[in-house]
């Protein structure tokens, strides 16, 4: 079957998609968007984490058919989303989001250790959460990371001053088994303390 | 396989007439991980993910009337004083990713021994609202389970709304895994007081073939608290009633060893849950005015 959805903000079409397939798969596979992790299959690690219509879920458990229509943010498209959202949203333009080639072609080009000064600039590479994670030493494998990240900024989207429960419970559905979340911890704080300096600043 | 996507509640009902192999899917949690593994091809996926209804819940004068799709964020964020024993429960559900998309309708429908919504639906009681194109029928969700992994539903029928009495008294929810998160229950137990009727209803998870109540457990803590006055009273609940309600609740377990524990620690497990989350409960209905909302 053929799927039609938003993947990043732009329209993407997957032909040829099984009916059983998930969207991790077609994401993966159909799309060329391998930022979203494939590991448990079964919801438990958070690898897969992607926002589907905003809400963070494990795309391995979603059914391609069930994103008809819908719109799907994953690891690649982190960074424009962020940066749309910190300047007030909607897309004037028509030319946000993040293209498939665009994505294909991320990469981490951080703006080099931050020491919370200055504000990043306006086309950044890297959302305020990948910036902290790199910052804060929290990426040791980097498989679950791309998860994380994307729970971690919803997060921050939805509680700009998270305690330290709410930040261990947002982030319970991603494992790592590399770091003892520690850094993840450490990374997540700064990049709430980096956010909140900024809302003060503006 | 086939991917039906309904439109509408009544287009949903005609594709289950027409194709009553057709699996249900809404948030994946149980559906996907067979499919992923291969060890289930349905021919049909019947994904009602598009059916609104199921998405909306309504509280009413006597129940919380839950569509099957709502999952347990809103169910958490929205009715923890209508139903704190159930969002104690949703709150246990594996993940915040998990719980984002998942719904009572989908643990009823896989009817799992260790459904982490089951306990605390016995404990408040509750209806299923099952409908086909021949009709409606109400479950009492006591008549629900019918056995691992079974239940009363016909091959035509979905499952539409759960109605759930509003809590008239404390509730708790007590599960027991190796994590805070992403765990499948060893064992749980949920508890209800329902101080309008002078009665205490529980559940049990995870320890049976099906999701149980503690029978004799609640008769003889019902009787108890009545000889003793303690409903009046609000006297602290004395530790051999405790006990022998516990000792019950531990004996209405049936449980199987297997990879989350034995049966022996499950009946143990039980017996504790049963004395904390009565203590817990008790307490909170001796604080009179404090909150109904779950603790956990």
């Amino acid at each position: 079957m053929r799927v039609n959805f938003t993947v990043n903000g732009r329209p993407q079409q997957a032909d040829d998609v099984w009916e059983g397939e998930s969207l991790l798969y077609v994401l993966r596979e159909r799309l060329g968007l391998p930022g979203s992790k494939n590991a448990c299959e079964q919801g438990e690690c958070g690898s897969c984490t992607v926002r589907l219509d905003g809400v963070p879920v494990c795309s391995c458990l979603v059914a391609a058919g069930q994103v008809e229509g819908r719109e799907v943010v994953t690891v690649e498209g982190l960074a424009e989303y962020a940066r749309q959202r910190a300047e007030g949203g909607s897309c004037a333009s028509g030319a946000c989001g993040t293209t498939l080639d665009e994505a294909k072609g991320w990469s981490a080009r951080g703006a080099g250790p931050q020491t919370g000064e200055g504000a990043p600039s306006p086309r950044a590479a890297l959302s305020p959460v990948q910036q902290a994670f790199i910052d804060a030493g929290a990426v040791q494998c980097g498989f679950c990371t791309p998860g994380l990240l994307v729970a971690a900024d919803e997060m921050l989207e939805r509680n700009p001053s998270p305690t330290d429960e709410d930040i261990r419970e947002a982030l319970s559905g991603n494992l790592c088994r590399c770091t003892g979340y520690e850094k993840i911890l450490d990374a997540v704080r700064l990049a709430a303390a980096r956010q909140e300096r900024q809302g003060e600043a503006v | 396989m086939d991917f039906l996507r309904p439109a509408s509640w009544e287009e949903a009902l005609a594709a289950k007439a027409e194709h009553p192999t057709a699996v249900p899917i809404a948030g994946g949690t149980d559906v996907m991980v067979e499919i992923n593994f291969d060890h289930r091809r349905p021919e049909y996926l019947l994904d009602l993910n598009r059916v609104e209804l199921l998405g909306e819940w309504e509280v009413g004068e006597e129940d919380v009337r839950l569509g099957a799709s709502v999952p347990y964020t809103r169910i958490m964020e929205h009715l923890r004083a209508e139903l704190p024993g159930l969002a104690l429960a949703s709150h246990t559900v594996a993940s915040p990713q998990i719980r984002n998309r998942g719904g009572v309708g989908g643990n009823l429908g896989t009817a799992s021994p260790a459904g982490d919504a089951h306990p605390a639906l016995l404990a408040a009681g509750a209806e299923v609202e099952v409908e086909s194109v021949r009709g409606t029928r109400f479950i009492p969700i006591d008549a629900f389970f019918t056995g691992v992994k079974r239940n009363a539903l016909q091959p035509d029928e979905l499952i539409k709304t759960i109605h759930v009495k509003k809590a008239d008294g404390p509730q708790q929810y007590s599960k027991v895994g190796t994590r805070n998160a992403m765990v499948i229950a060893v064992c749980a137990f949920g508890i209800a007081l329902h101080p309008e009727t002078r009665t205490v209803r529980t559940g049990i998870g995870s320890a049976a073939p099906t999701p149980v109540r503690a029978r004799e457990a609640e008769e003889f803590l019902n009787a108890a608290l009545e000889e003793g006055g303690f409903w009046d009273s609000g006297r602290i609940i004395t530790p051999s009633i405790a006990k022998q309600f516990a000792d019950l609740a531990s004996a209405a377990c049936n449980p199987i060893d297997d990879v989350r524990g034995t049966a022996r620690y499950r009946r143990h497990a039980v017996g504790i849950m049963a004395r904390r989350t009565l203590g817990w409960t008790w307490e909170q209905y001796r604080g009179g005015a404090r909150t109904l909302e779950g603790a956990a």
